[in-house]
């Protein structure tokens, strides 16, 4: 028997980052498969059967109607609340960029704290460039035991995370916030807030791309010797906690 | 119950302040209006056949309620406000989207329809609220608008639902020459008398007239875009000798290297190289510069969605995008453009963004490019778009057979784009904005991503494939049908609304289509059907060489096939070649001319330049991370904003990769068009050989943007830029394996003057890398290594920067170094020997910018130190071809001088501190010239 869990790669037409998961998660000891809109619509009990749960980034529906906003309504019409079982299932969910915009817009990730939005970028345009994050959750699953700050790239438009000083504050209490910008916010996110996981600690979402940053020489700084910050960790962490 | 006609409207509202006011407002500065200060965007969705029961749900399905605010129906405030709407059949993806989730949850609506509104705050003028409506707000092209009442939305779906005419006659035997030109000029046919001539025989001997299909087919197909006449044409030169066919000298010359990586060139839609067993590349770059002149961004978008389509037309899977940008300058006097121009601000503001929106979606690293300005550039923006793909399979091309099917696949068939072959054929005047508008397409990149990757799983699927281009299905199953021979029925294929003529349907140029030739349709189908790809079977490859096109079963289009594709007469042309001033510049005439310089103000006034000055501010708004393969980025260096020559794509699990780069100097090509094409060659050989390909793998593109090949002086330029370029591709043993002229570059303005493009040649570089561990970049690593000068430095300022800086012109261009081919390899070598820390090539600004950049870029000093007897003035500026700047560890540099000999220069060395010292008693520091060179950006 295979000890390598599946990982189910949520797709949606404009998702366009989801081998780069695959390789991360591959590297990490996952297999996947890659799940589209038609294959939820012929069969939503697929997702049932991984381990761990994935909404990949990109453009999902083109970012029509704001970011990852059709992807949440679409998935709440599919799945009902199998995103929920499988919470309590205790298997780990991460929504990356465009998913961390549809898992907000689907509740998974405010259920607790309150309200939150992930809103234009500060200076208002896609911003493409590297950024240096700090793991600051034990409760969160994907982020716990990582004590070295990580690196990796963001690729977004719409990623300031947005909520008022009570949701920031419940998230900061409850060991909720799981990444921070460190050495600059990129975007204008409140308290520099990357990512955050919700009240379980197995769903996390965060703006920045780890599964860009799994083999060394995708660092920038690797052609000068002086790179850091690998990725691996993270995916790990969850594929671990998937295996359990 | 709702009324049959309900329309309501909402306005979404950002509750911070939206993204595109400041913007908005600095472009309004820099129209030269002072007296606005505010302009509050909002957006608007009309709405049709809808109940106000139905308010609430929509509310949840448009607006996030901790960002945005909904009104209904809500009049504009008091005050100056300017709504817009989207002209019927213009791709509007936010309402298509908002309609299809809308109905899935159960929403009844009928119709939407999408908009913005921009609330005026200040004291505007009505002439001035008119400038900036048509300069900034609307673009006619797709948009309406009113002024201080609410906007009239029109819908897709009540544009006129008859269909006009199926298979009108058009000219006959008995059609006099001016009635071929009216009728030319009447339908844009872009065909010139002697090829109308043609065309009245051939029907006259087919015994009919031509029908409207069949006329508006063959303009497409004869058109300058589609058939490259100027590049097929017998030229006369004015010394009586009749020159090789253009095309014909860059097929012979990339015949005659016969490098065994190349696999199809010249060929289909793309070059296609190999550099191992079972991998082959494909490399295409395209040109989509009208279509960006009269709208920015659907113009640079679709240019780009073009490009991707090559490749996946040659059955590639795309990886990477790169661009070439030429505008105006930025700061160029709104009241001095020529009428129905934009600023050059906001033809890049919308090119950018264009270029952004569409790799960013279809998720597509760009990594690769160039931006230029100069005057030349106002009215005639550039704007290349070039991609590569990857296949992992033999690269197997099959011309359709007899009793295949023809199937399309992708996108739905609408009124964009019609004419667009023959549009791009001609010169713009100040009406071309209006009546071009429908050549004028917006991309869906969603819709081809679909496609990739619905296309990158099914190769055994099908046949043949080609991409729905300029000239849309016209085009496309013309160029199939090739001495084969197809029927197809259009009345089947699933249009975007009603009311289209057979000719719309069958020439319009709506983005992300393919066509397909299979043997059997119903696996293709089912793959479709998986990714939601829409797919249609319109009728068979025959066998009998002619192409018949119906509608509902009447006959619109009967043609043998061999004259459409062979019936073309060859254009005769005359050229008047360039006889450039190749004498070379003596020191004292450089002083004459230049005066004596202030080396170290010169070397920050270059890096100020917008040609030279950072680029960082639009590189980050592409994506060039995604894919993980991006090895050397665009940007580099110690702070990651430095740039590098060529850029290295590599799988993050492989060791060997690609090397990409570009060349272009438009401003050697008005002096010396000849020399200009061996300098780009050579710039794009040194920008791949800088990073670590081997020079043996070079394949190369070749994009000529220049203007009406009319104009003998214009055309002989394009012969000696031709012959450059064979030239140069010969010393490389270089291959050319696929290319693309725009020719008709000029515009007319009300001026009654002539505004043409300068002699725009964009060479681009593919190479492979052997060993991805070896690879170099430009940043400076250590202190103490050596910096090394490849190559010679020779008194040549024609079309250099510095004689831009000082309003020189003329004088001679830098001539071909034919030591360079050698150096090159030697300088592999010692790559993959790991002997060289950091490699720079010498280009626009001389060594005093290269220097520069290589210090900025590693956050690190250099003392410059050469013997005074071989350091002048003109040293620190040349811009001759063939060198590179080289870091080398102390004790390398012996090896190098011996692997180099004379041709190996030590120059100077690198220090801690962050200061440039010029070797003649001047210095300047890193952060001084960073806020040159970042200040411009």
């Amino acid at each position: 028997m295979s000890v390598r869990p599946t990982a189910a790669i949520l797709v949606a037409p404009g998702t366009n980052r989801d081998r780069d998961v695959v390789l991360a998660l591959d590297l990490a000891g996952a297999d996947s498969v890659v799940v589209s809109i038609t294959d939820l619509e012929r069969n939503a009990n697929v997702i049932d059967a991984a381990q761990m749960i994935v909404i990949a980034g990109g453009f999902s529906f083109a970012d029509a109607l704001g970011s990852g906003h059709v992807f949440a309504l679409e998935l709440e019409m599919l799945l009902g609340d199998r995103l929920q079982q499988a919470v309590s299932k205790g298997r780990p969910i991460i929504g990356i960029c465009n998913g961390f915009q549809t898992l907000v817009r689907m509740g998974l990730l405010s259920n607790g704290a309150g309200p939150m939005a992930l809103d234009h970028n500060e200076r208002g345009l896609f911003d493409c460039r590297w950024v240096t994050l700090r793991p600051s959750s034990e409760k969160c699953v994907w982020t716990q035991g990582i004590h070295e700050n990580i690196e990796c790239p963001i690729a977004h438009g719409e990623g300031r995370f947005t909520a008022d000083t009570e949701v920031v504050a419940r998230l900061q209490s409850n060991d909720r916030v799981a990444l921070r910008y460190v050495n600059g916010n990129p975007n204008g996110s409140t308290d520099n807030i990357a990512g955050i996981c919700d009240e379980s600690g197995l769903v996390l979402g965060l703006m920045p791309h780890p599964e860009n940053h799994v083999v060394p020489r995708q660092h920038p700084k690797f052609l000068r010797g002086s790179h850091q910050g690998l990725c691996l960790d993270l995916f790990r962490n969850g594929v671990t906690h998937a295996s359990a | 119950m709702i009324s049959q006609s309900s329309l309501h409207f909402l306005t979404l509202r950002a509750r911070a302040e939206d993204p595109r006011q400041k913007s908005l407002v600095q472009n309004v500065h820099a129209l030269g209006i002072s007296s606005v200060h505010a302009i509050k965007v909002s957006d608007l969705l009309f709405l049709r056949d809808v109940g106000t029961d139905q308010f609430s749900i929509i509310e949840s399905i448009v607006a996030e309620p901790l960002l945005q605010t909904v009104s209904w129906n809500e009049a504009p405030q008091a005050g100056d406000v300017v709504e817009t709407s989207l002209i019927a059949g213009v791709t509007d993806p936010v309402a298509n989207e908002f309609l299809r989730i809308a109905r899935k949850m159960g929403v009844r609506v009928n119709d939407a329809l999408s908009g913005c509104r921009y609330e005026i705050e200040g004291d505007p003028t009505p002439a001035e609220i008119d400038l900036i409506v048509r300069k900034l707000l609307a673009n006619p092209v797709i948009e309406h608008w009113a002024i201080n009442e609410p906007v009239q939305p029109t819908f897709a779906s009540d544009s006129a639902a008859s269909v006009s005419t199926v298979g009108e006659y058009l000219l006959t035997h008995e059609t006099t020459d001016a009635e071929l030109q009216a009728l030319g000029k009447e339908r844009a046919l872009a065909l010139d008398i002697e090829e109308l001539r043609v065309v009245r025989d051939h029907y006259a001997n087919e015994g009919r007239p031509a029908r409207d299909v069949e006329l508006e087919m063959i303009a497409q197909t004869w058109s300058e875009h589609c058939s490259h006449k100027t590049f097929r044409a017998r030229i006369t030169t004015d010394d009586g000798s009749v020159v090789e066919p253009l095309i014909a000298q860059l097929r012979r010359t990339t015949d005659e290297i016969d490098a065994p990586f190349v696999v199809s060139s010249f060929v289909g839609n793309a070059g296609i190289v190999s550099y191992e067993d079972n991998i082959t590349f494909a490399v295409k770059a395209e040109t989509h510069n009208h279509p960006s002149a009269i709208e920015p961004f659907g113009g640079a978008n679709t240019g780009v969605g073009g490009v991707i389509r090559d490749v996946i037309g040659a059955s590639h899977q795309p990886i990477a995008c790169t661009n070439i940008l030429c505008f105006g300058p930025s700061d160029f006097p709104v009241n001095e453009l020529p009428e129905g121009v934009f600023h050059p601000q906001q033809i890049r503001a919308g090119v950018v963004a264009g270029i952004a929106d569409y790799g960013n979606k279809i998720g597509l690293p760009t990594i690769a490019g160039a931006v230029l300005y100069d005057n030349g550039y106002i009215a005639n923006p550039l704007v290349y778009a070039g991609c590569i793909g990857i296949a992992h399979e033999p690269y197997v091309v099959e011309q359709p057979q007899p009793g295949d099917r023809v199937v399309v696949l992708g996108g739905r068939t609408g009124r964009d784009g019609l004419r667009g072959a023959t549009f791009s054929s001609m010169t713009m005047d100040a009406t071309t904005g209006d009546v071009a508008g429908a050549s004028v397409q917006i991309g869906d990149p969603i819709v081809e991503k679909l496609l990739i990757d619905v296309l990158g799983r099914s190769r055994h699927l099908y046949r043949s494939i080609t991409d729905c281009g300029a000239g849309g299905l016209s085009s496309a199953i013309g160029e199939m049908a090739e001495g084969v021979g197809a029927r197809v029925e259009l009345s089947g294929l699933p249009l975007k609304y009603p009311g289209l003529a057979p000719w719309e349907i069958w020439l319009s140029e709506a983005q992300e289509r393919m066509v397909v030739a299979v043997a059997d349709t119903a696996p293709l189908f089912a793959a479709c059907e998986q990714y939601g790809v829409e797919c249609i079977d319109i009728g068979e490859f025959t066998g009998d060489e002619r192409l018949v096109v119906t509608y509902e079963g009447t006959t619109v289009v009967d043609i043998d096939t061999n004259f459409l594709h062979d019936g073309r007469p060859q254009r005769r042309l005359s050229a008047v070649m360039p006889r450039p001033d190749r004498t070379p510049m003596s020191a004292e005439a450089f002083i004459s001319v230049f005066g004596t310089l202030d080396i170290a103000a010169t070397t920050l006034r270059l890096l100020a330049h917008p040609n030279i000055a950072s680029k960082e501010s639009i590189i980050r708004r592409y994506d060039h991370e995604i894919g993980g393969a991006t090895l050397v980025r665009p940007i580099i260096g110690a702070n990651n904003d430095g740039h590098a020559d060529g850029v290295v794509l590599a799988d993050p699990l492989s060791s060997s990769g690609i090397a990409v780069g570009i060349g272009v100097n438009p401003w050697l090509g008005i002096i010396d068009a000849e020399r200009m094409a061996l300098a780009v060659v050579d710039e794009a050989m040194r920008n791949v050989v800088a990073v670590g390909a081997d020079p043996r793998t070079v394949a190369l593109l070749d994009n000529f943007s220049w203007g009406d090949p009319q104009r003998p002086t214009t055309l002989g330029e394009l012969v000696a830029a031709v012959d450059g370029c064979c030239q140069a591709a010969r010393a490389f043993s270089a291959p050319f394996v696929s290319g693309k002229d725009s020719l008709n570059n000029e515009y007319f303005g009300s001026d009654n003057q002539r505004h043409a493009v300068p002699p725009t040649l964009v060479i681009t570089a593919m190479a492979h890398v052997p060993g991805v561990d070896a690879v170099v970049t430009p940043d400076l690593k250590q202190s103490g290594n050596v910096l090394i000068l490849l190559g010679r430095t020779l008194c040549e300022f024609g079309g250099s920067h510095l004689a831009m800086l000082n309003a020189v012109t003329g004088g001679v261009v830098p001539s071909f170094d034919t030591k360079a081919p050698q150096r090159y390899q030697k300088l592999h070598e010692a790559i993959l020997n790991g002997e060289i820390e950091s490699c720079h090539d010498v280009s626009e600004g001389g060594i005093a910018v290269a220097i520069a950049e290589m210090a900025m870029a590693g956050r690190l000093g250099v003392e410059i130190s050469v013997a005074s007897s071989l350091i002048n003035d003109w040293w620190y500026f040349s811009e001759s071809c063939g060198r590179f700047i080289l870091e080398v560890k102390h004790e390398s540099a012996a090896s190098i001088r011996e692997r180099f000999g004379e041709d190996a220069q030590i120059i100077g060395r690198v220090v801690a501190e962050q200061v440039v010292s010029l070797g003649n008693g001047q210095s300047l520091t890193v952060e001084e010239m960073l806020t040159s060179w970042q200040g411009a950006s």
